[in-house]
């Protein structure tokens, strides 16, 4: 049977932004798949020139809200790395523990309100049935999940989206002592959720294999802010030299650009993490999983979900163990000597490698920049598998299960176009 | 429930986001943490896409609107919002005021001349607009991001309007 049509998803639901997708088969091929960003574009990259560097974190926080205050880090780790500022050792334990508030909330945001409805074969995570125990459970466990990592972002950046008090240079808010200790309470209370959770994801049989190359920061510790980038092909790249390795490539249907490494796609991720570095998780998080994490490394995009659960746990352990252990003092931030200079940071945020430039003149103002976000790293990933994934389902499968599988694979990549459209200087061809 | 009691019809709620960074949506999502079961009861989300697929656009009893408008579609799409319902509320600083969403306005002629192109390239309007400039706004809940609570407060407010 020859099928020749064409499919157009113009709005994708449960993913953090507006996109689309346009797939054309013809004779049982496909030919061609679009990614679209469909968001339109608010020129971040343009609107950062001329504005004193001290605002610059809070202003491209608001490139995304989900993402905020890993935008927040990455630029005040590009604006240290431009100023030579070397932050405290109780800064980064700050840092490290913003980032575990974010990525336990919107982890959870992605796993309970984007993906568990494909599983249930449900519309909403609202539309769940109250009668139901594993459903009813999953229900109170999604809600407190998320509003424990809430609180972790609250006491300790300011506020759950962008985070009043990490500056460049240290914090200029710090988290009382009875706020820890509610924390360590709201964390330890979920672990068994989060136990849960890993086993929905662990007994899940969505599968899509194939062979990408991998890409993430990789520090001795599991974590998010620290490390070289490495590859699925074992090298390691100086942070500072990210613009040397992964080509940018214009897509004149899209809002956004998107990335290559060495002329092919690669995949940014809680997976490629997990791939590289399930072997850095601490003691405790290995302990609870078991053989879970013999998945890994793996091939499977839909493990990308598996591995966001098991990150959650990381998050919440790592948190604990940090909030029982270490005194948290006020404390200045570190002053800046101005200079002109170009500074790059790059940071693991909740969906992948996350990477600002910016360019300081002597008195402190912003000449320019660049952001590079994940979602436009996995951009001809998520092409590519759609292609190869409804390839898979032809000619047999009706096109109302292809528009399914197709959202349930572009889920799994959890892309975020509020992030993919801010602005980048671009040539057209 | 008991036969012959009267069930109370659910609020039907819309949330809808133009150009943004969806940051209100988060803060209305978290705040859903403490308040789900409760709103499970009171409201039906009839267009959410943060929660759903399959989105209703239509007699939303009220339409919560986050973002600027940078487009003749967005316009087109807000006045059906606003056709379709009984109160309209413009959540944080890009619907209220048009900013960040929209800083190209107050861009310079060169900035201005760098990002030509990609304007015309994608039909955007050749200045941002804040909701209230497209269609009548009953209530505004500002910040970026609004707060949790100013949220929750004008959520009572326009439920206890339309319950009488």
């Amino acid at each position: 049977m020859h099928r020749d049509f064409d499919l157009n998803l113009t709005h994708l639901t449960k993913i953090e932004g507006a996109a689309s997708v346009e797939l054309r088969v013809r004779n049982n091929k496909v030919e061609h798949v679009y990614f679209k960003t469909t968001e339109y574009k608010r020129f971040f990259t343009q609107g950062m020139i001329g504005k004193p560097y001290v605002v610059l974190p809070q202003y491209l926080a608001r490139i995304c809200g989900t993402c905020s205050n890993a935008h927040i880090l990455c630029s005040i780790k590009a604006c240290e790395n431009a100023l030579d500022i070397i932050p405290s050792e109780q800064t980064m334990v700050l840092r490290d523990l913003v980032m575990d508030g974010m990525i336990i909330r919107d982890h959870a945001l992605h796993l309970y309100l984007f993906v568990l409805p494909d599983l249930f074969s449900k519309d909403s995570f609202l539309d769940f049935d109250d009668s139901d125990h594993l459903q009813h459970q999953l229900l109170h466990d999604g809600f407190d999940i998320k509003a424990a990592g809430s609180y972790l972002s609250e006491i300790v950046a300011g506020r759950i989206v962008h985070g009043v008090f990490p500056v460049i240079g240290g914090f200029v808010g710090f988290p009382k002592k009875q706020e820890i200790k509610q924390a360590i309470l709201k964390l330890e209370k979920i672990r068994p959720a989060v136990l849960r959770l890993i086993k929905v994801f662990e007994d899940c049989d969505f599968k899509f294999d194939r062979q990408t190359n991998f890409v993430a920061l990789t520090p001795s510790e599991y974590g998010f802010l620290r490390g070289k980038i490495l590859t699925g092909k074992g090298r390691y790249i100086e942070e500072k030299n990210f613009r040397d390795y992964f080509e940018k490539t214009i897509l004149p249907y899209s809002q956004a650009a998107a990335f290559k490494h060495e002329g092919s796609p690669y995949l940014v991720g809680a997976l490629a993490r997990m791939n590289f570095a399930k072997d850095n998780l601490g003691p405790e998080t290995k302990k609870s999983l078991g053989k879970t994490l013999s998945s890994f490394p793996s091939t499977n995009v839909f493990y990308n979900n598996l591995a966001q659960a098991i990150e959650i746990l990381h998050c919440l352990d790592h948190a604990v163990n940090v909030l029982k252990t270490v005194k948290i003092a006020d404390e200045k931030p570190v002053d800046a000597k101005l200079k002109q200079s170009t500074g790059i940071g790059i940071i693991e945020a909740p969906r992948g490698t996350l990477y600002h430039e910016v360019i300081l003149g002597n008195q402190g103002k912003v000449l320019g920049g660049e952001v590079v976000v994940p979602t436009q790293q996995n951009q001809l990933s998520i092409e590519r598998d759609i292609a190869a994934l409804v390839e898979t389902f032809l000619p047999q499968a009706s096109q109302e299960k292809i528009l399914f599988e197709m959202e349930k694979l572009v889920r799994a990549y959890d892309p975020c176009m509020s992030c993919a459209a801010h602005f980048l200087k671009v040539k057209w061809l | 429930m008991r036969t012959g009691q009267k069930t109370k019809k659910k609020i039907k709620i819309g949330w809808f986001v133009f150009s943004c960074s969806g940051d209100n949506t988060i803060i209305m999502v978290e705040t859903m943490n403490e308040y789900w079961q409760k709103w499970r009861k009171t409201y039906d989300f009839k267009y959410a896409r943060v929660f759903r697929n399959n989105n209703i656009l239509k007699d939303i009893d009220i339409a919560f609107v986050e973002g600027a408008i940078a487009s003749e579609r967005h316009k087109a799409r807000l006045e059906l919002i606003r056709k379709e319902s009984k109160k309209l509320v413009a959540v944080g600083s890009c619907a209220i005021t048009g900013l960040p969403a929209g800083q190209r306005n107050s861009f310079s002629l060169e900035q201005q001349e760098t990002i030509d192109f990609l304007l015309k390239r994608f039909a955007a309007l050749p200045r941002v607009l804040r909701v209230s400039d497209v269609v009548k706004v009953d209530e505004i809940i500002p910040g970026c991001p609004m707060k949790s609570e100013d949220f929750v407060k004008v959520l009572n407010k326009l439920t206890s309007q339309l319950d009488a």
